[in-house]
């Protein structure tokens, strides 16, 4: 005979973000407690009428569902079991939303038909009832009260998107490390074709440190009241705003932009710069190795044309980019000499794939790559003007030289007949000039995720400070101190 | 074709509201703005087909055929015969779903009608807020009161 389970609740938000959450038919693994990790069959995508699900649960089964109904209008999906390690069979459930409009709240019907082994009836139903229905209900309501978007019971009705109480750190004027300054602040719901996204880890560039001294007014005017720091990070979706196809609230994010303002816990970002992340990417991850790893894939391939044999001089070798320059251009067959400050430094760039360290507290290297390799085909320099002579010296005939910062100071102009004489090319890049559209971002990121997957970037070392310690984390930064990448985590 | 949809949430189960509602004749024991009513042609409450009719307080007279009645659903559906309103093609459906997380239902009111051009809005007002809003609040005050 068959069983039937049906279980309903009310849940204390808009159906429209319900819904959105329960339409994706791959998100369970975000909110219900009970399922392990998720993916769609085959690529397909989460509202494919038709895709299969194979998911994990805490307890180890394993279950593959196919979904039948998915209908945006009725607020419907039916689904059912088609392989399981837990003995339910012909399993057909459906979950149906409708609105409460006294309250803008959501009414949730769930149920379902399925058979058991005899004598398995009683407890199966409770399974499904209690372990299924009723969690899954109260794991939404977690869900979503984490996203702030669920209101105190008797409270008033919602609109579909509110400010949200964040917490952000503001540059009120151009100065040291202690000029950042945390504070509360207001996320205002996402406008047309933007992603308000709850930020778990934030990426702390060298940039950074640049715009906070004012180097670049133009990038992070004060006119206008404090500004925010910042140009990437990784967390999750809470909602998005009109217009955005394919970013689902839930969904696990990371961006990079070309206008600071991430060091926060909550931002709206245009949909342009975000990209999902795969499931084996951890936030801290993404955030200490997106901007960096983008920077090193331009590098290495747009502006090094790194190959087999190319001698690479990597300045800063311990650093954010430096270790993952270091770790892909040695997998991709070039031969890198890093410098560094310290020898405990120069231990951990040989580890990411140097051949050889050059420890100097002095800008003194050109001598030791001049006989190391005979000289640089590509240098990549974040020292700036207290290291322009011997970066010039350690350049091989024809060799490029990318300034990528300046940490010593901003270098003087460079004479055009000064390159003549190595016929030395100059490079300026900048990184957002690279990633000027979706698909450009989407490529890169690809490429990037796989370097990580294969090992041919390691993941990357990290030392993590709160949000309100962003003083402590440029502080520690500019210290020279610091080793891999810097992030802030809320 | 206009729809009006309201919904709420009673602190009542869905078979003790269903007691209360379910009369096709019973309006002015439950609804404000009803005052009487009675069964055209001496047929059965829960007759599918019978016709109500009925005065609101304010004196408007109006007549309702039962299209579709389900004590399993506990769903009533009718439309409207004759009425000072202004509306035509008039279908309403009123529906309880038990909410199993608590001794609650879920209840629905919808309607679907047309009407002349410019009054939709207070057409769509006076039904959703003042009869089905309307109706839904004493249902919750009756049930609150127990």
């Amino acid at each position: 005979m068959l069983q039937k389970v049906v279980r309903s609740t009310i849940i204390d938000a808009p159906i429209e973000r319900v819904w959105a959450v329960l339409r994706d038919f791959n998100s369970h693994d975000q909110w219900h407690a009970v399922v392990e990790q998720s993916r769609i069959d085959g690529n397909e995508r989460s509202d494919q009428v038709g895709c299969v699900r194979s998911f994990t649960l805490k307890d180890g089964n394993r279950i593959r569902e196919q979904l039948l109904t998915l209908d945006d209008r009725e607020h419907k999906s039916t689904y059912c079991i088609v392989e399981a390690t837990v003995p339910l069979q012909r399993y057909v459930a459906t979950v149906t939303l409708k609105p409460v409009t006294e309250g803008n709240r959501t009414f949730w019907h769930w149920e379902s038909t399925f058979a058991t082994p005899p004598g398995m009836e009683r407890e199966l139903r409770e399974m499904v009832a209690t372990g299924v229905y009723e969690a899954g209900f109260e794991n939404l309501r977690r869900h979503l009260r984490v996203g702030a978007d669920l209101r105190a019971s008797g409270s008033q009705p919602l609109p579909t998107a509110l400010p949200v109480a964040a917490r952000r750190v503001v540059v009120a004027r151009y100065g040291g490390a202690e000029v950042l300054q945390p504070e509360h602040a207001e996320t205002a719901a996402p406008g047309p074709g933007e992603v308000r996204i709850r930020q778990r880890a934030i990426g702390v560039n060298y940039f950074d440190v640049y715009l906070r001294k004012g180097w670049m007014p133009s990038m992070l005017p004060l006119q206008g009241g404090p500004a925010v720091l910042g140009m990437e990070a990784a967390g999750t979706v809470l909602d998005v705003g009109a217009g955005v196809m394919g970013l689902m609230p839930g969904d696990r994010v990371a961006y990079v932009g070309p206008a600071p303002g991430s060091y926060c816990s909550l931002r709206c970002v245009p949909a342009a710069w975000v990209v999902p992340l795969p499931a084996a990417v951890e936030f801290d991850t993404a955030a200490a190795l997106l901007l960096k790893g983008l920077t090193a894939d331009i590098l290495l391939r747009d502006l090094g044309h790194v190959r087999p044999g190319t001698r690479v001089l990597l300045h800063a070798a311990a650093g954010g980019v430096g270790l993952l320059v270091a770790a892909w251009a040695s997998a991709l067959g070039a031969t890198v000499i890093g410098t560094a400050s310290s020898d405990s430094k120069a231990r951990i760039a040989r580890d990411h794939g140097c051949r050889h360290v050059i420890v100097s507290s002095d800008y003194r290297f050109a001598d030791g790559m001049q006989s190391l390799c005979g000289g640089a085909d590509l240098i990549i320099d974040g020292l700036g003007e207290a290291a322009r002579e011997e970066n010039y010296k350690a350049l091989a005939p024809c060799g490029h030289w990318v300034s990528l910062g300046q940490a010593s100071g901003a270098l003087a102009p460079i004479d055009p007949d000064w390159l003549v004489q190595k016929s030395a090319s100059f490079s300026r890049p900048v990184v957002f000039a690279y990633l000027h559209s979706a698909a450009a971002l989407a490529e890169r990121c690809e490429r990037l995720w796989a370097a990580l997957a294969s090992g041919h970037i390691k993941k990357p070392l990290v030392e993590r400070y709160s949000l309100d310690a962003a003083a402590q984390a440029h502080a520690r930064l500019e210290s020279r101190l610091s080793v891999g990448s810097l992030i802030l985590v809320t | 074709m206009i729809k009006v949809y309201v919904s709420t949430v009673i602190d009542a189960s869905a078979d003790n509201v269903w007691q209360r509602i379910r009369d096709f004749n019973a309006l002015p024991q439950w609804h404000p703005a009803i005052a009487d009513s009675r069964i055209e042609n001496n047929d059965a409450c829960d007759r599918v087909g019978c016709i109500r009719h009925f005065h609101t307080r304010d004196g408007g007279m109006i007549r309702e055929r039962l299209l579709g009645l389900s004590d399993y659903d506990f769903s009533c559906t009718y439309e409207i015969l004759e009425s000072p309103m202004g509306v035509d093609n008039y279908v309403a459906t009123m529906k309880l779903t038990p909410v199993t997380d608590g001794n609650r239902s879920f209840a629905e009111w919808s309607a679907e009608f047309e009407c002349a051009e410019g009054r939709e809005r207070e057409l769509t007002e006076t039904i959703g807020s003042g009869v089905f809003q309307g109706g839904f609040d004493a249902l919750k005050r009756h049930f609150g009161r127990r």
